[in-house]
């Protein structure tokens, strides 16, 4: 080390400042400058003027009622179908289908997501083979299943039941899968057996993308529904809807519509709800 | 077990344990211990006995082996070869606390324990630990100081014979590690276990233990008994001549690098 190394470098200026502006109460006033509508009135407020336009095409005229029926018309047969039972009781059936299909296919999709994460083995017999068939898209199926199942009940919910099946099985074996090897190392310090390490760590760990996964089979199981109960069905929403196509009956489709919508967010918002009853340790729950 | 007892009381140093009872029990014995990673052997002959009740620290440079070694002793590691005896009591701190996000504080502790008193006797080690409040809490509500505490009860719950511990304050502000060396300095005194603190920090090394190794290339190049009376001070003479020692062990040249005189944290 020579004696200049060890010299620090003469200081220079200048050095150009600048203020930052500040707060006199601490922000106090900025929040006060916006005006005060509720965030719920403001999102209301599109939806009411949409309906506003609607309804006005509709009663002048611009939009014929073989085309789309007005929201005043679909309020008033909305209302009839409730008080004659129809409504409640195609309700009920399609609900009954998508509860059914997803009772069985969201257990068989978590048995293989299990026996593929758990395993080697089970990895090796399972997982290409059910990423092979995740790409067949499952409407098309309908021909094989009306042959082998006909056109009853078991032909509809057996759609359903393979729309759950795959987002169940592929989040939650890829969670499995993807479990972080430092908890399993802990596992082994602490002595836990195989089956403690799977019930203690292995499965809370897979549970947000299992949840994750039922939420995207819920949404499946509703468009499945549709799907299966225009075709050949007897009874339920999708039944009153290509009924009231054959009669020009837009009101009725536009009815049937919202109900689908309703039942969706319904029941996403339930998925939601277990989501946050099971996963209360996660921070900002 | 009288013996113990006594040392709970009046906790003695380890020569004066060794006064009092000639021979204690070993805890930990390896021979001739090696480990490769394809041909990169980074552990190539270590024979060490670590006796109940003594407190080891390896130092080492980052890269020298020293967490493979703690590994191998935690029966972590298959791979490797040699003859390793250890008590089936261990338990490991890590340097993340490796608290299950989904499990209260308390159920974290407890982990894999059997029996009915298993969680009061978990509520009792969160209580020596200070986090006697928390045993309830989500893990994730914790600070890192805690979560550690909360680490260390898991380990001193299952009451080990060995202790091994990873560097288990690397990742503490310079504060809360302060606090956390007084209370292993306790629990180690109360619960007596053998312990292998492996550490960067030849500060935390001196300050804890009884015994100090250097790892390096593979080998132990030096173990060295800490002979620094009680409290132990960053400004005792002793305490800087062997700091001085172990550094340069370790290849750090103080003048150079303006280590000398700098506390560390």
């Amino acid at each position: 080390m020579t004696a200049v190394a060890n010299q620090p470098p003469p200081v220079r200026g200048p050095v150009e400042l600048v203020e930052l502006r500040t707060s006199e109460d601490g922000g106090a006033q900025r929040k006060r400058r916006r005006l005060r509508v509720p965030r719920a009135v403001e999102r209301l407020v599109g939806v009411v003027l949409l309906l506003a336009v609607w309804q006005l095409a509709a009663s002048v005229g611009w939009i014929d009622e073989k085309t789309l029926a007005g929201p005043a018309d679909v309020a008033s047969t909305f209302w009839t179908m409730v008080t004659d039972g129809t409504l409640p009781d195609a309700i009920w059936v399609s609900l009954k289908r998508v509860v059914v299909g997803m009772a069985i296919g969201v257990p068989i999709g978590l048995v293989l997501a299990l026996f593929s994460g758990l395993s080697r083995v089970g990895e090796d017999l399972t997982d290409s083979t059910m990423h092979m068939l995740r790409f067949v898209p499952l409407i098309a199926l309908q021909p094989l299943i009306i042959l082998w199942l006909g056109i009853g009940e078991s032909a509809k919910i057996s759609l359903i039941v393979l729309g759950a099946i795959f987002p169940i099985y592929v989040n939650t074996s890829n969670a499995i899968r993807s479990i972080d090897p430092r908890n399993l190392e802990l596992a082994r310090t602490l002595g836990l057996s195989r089956w403690a390490t799977i019930r203690r760590i292995v499965l809370p760990a897979a549970l947000p993308a299992f949840l994750v996964g039922l939420r995207m089979a819920t949404g499946v199981a509703w468009l499945m529904l549709v799907f299966a109960e225009q075709i050949n069905a007897r009874s339920g929403i999708g039944y009153l809807m290509i009924k009231a196509q054959t009669f020009f009956q837009t009101d009725v489709i536009v009815v049937c519509l919202l109900v689908y919508a309703v039942l969706g967010v319904v029941s996403d918002f339930g998925v939601r709800s277990l989501e946050g009853r099971l996963l209360r340790w996660q921070p900002g729950r | 077990m009288a013996t113990r007892e006594v040392e709970v009381l009046h906790p003695l140093t380890l020569d004066e344990r060794v006064g009092l009872n000639p021979e204690p029990p070993l805890a930990v014995r390896t021979e001739a211990v090696r480990r490769r990673f394809g041909d990169r052997v980074v552990l190539d002959r270590i024979d060490l006995d670590i006796r109940k009740g003594e407190f080891v620290a390896l130092l080492g440079r980052s890269g020298s082996g020293k967490s493979t070694f703690l590994r191998a002793l935690a029966g972590l590691d298959e791979g490797v070869e040699g003859r390793i005896t250890v008590p089936t009591a261990r338990s490991v701190v890590f340097q993340d606390p490796r608290l299950l996000p989904w499990a209260s504080v308390l159920d974290n502790v407890v982990l894999g324990l059997k029996g009915g008193d298993a969680r009061d006797h978990g509520r009792q080690v969160l209580d020596e630990v200070g986090l006697g409040g928390h045993g309830d809490a989500w893990p994730k509500t914790l600070s890192g100081g805690e979560a550690q505490r909360a680490s260390l009860a898991r380990a001193l719950v299952r009451e080990p014979e060995l202790l091994l511990l990873d560097e288990p304050f690397g990742a503490l502000d310079a504060l809360t590690r302060i606090r956390m060396h007084a209370l292993l300095q306790r629990l180690c005194a109360r619960y007596t276990p053998a312990v292998l603190l492996v550490t960067h920090d030849v500060d935390e090394a001196l300050l804890l233990a009884d015994r100090v190794l250097v790892l390096t290339e593979g080998v132990i190049s030096l173990d060295v008994p800490v002979d620094v009376p009680a409290p132990r001070l960053r400004g005792d003479r002793q305490f800087i001549s062997l700091r001085s020692r172990l550094l340069a062990e370790l290849g750090v040249d103080e003048a150079a690098e303006g280590a000398h005189g700098k506390a560390l944290p």
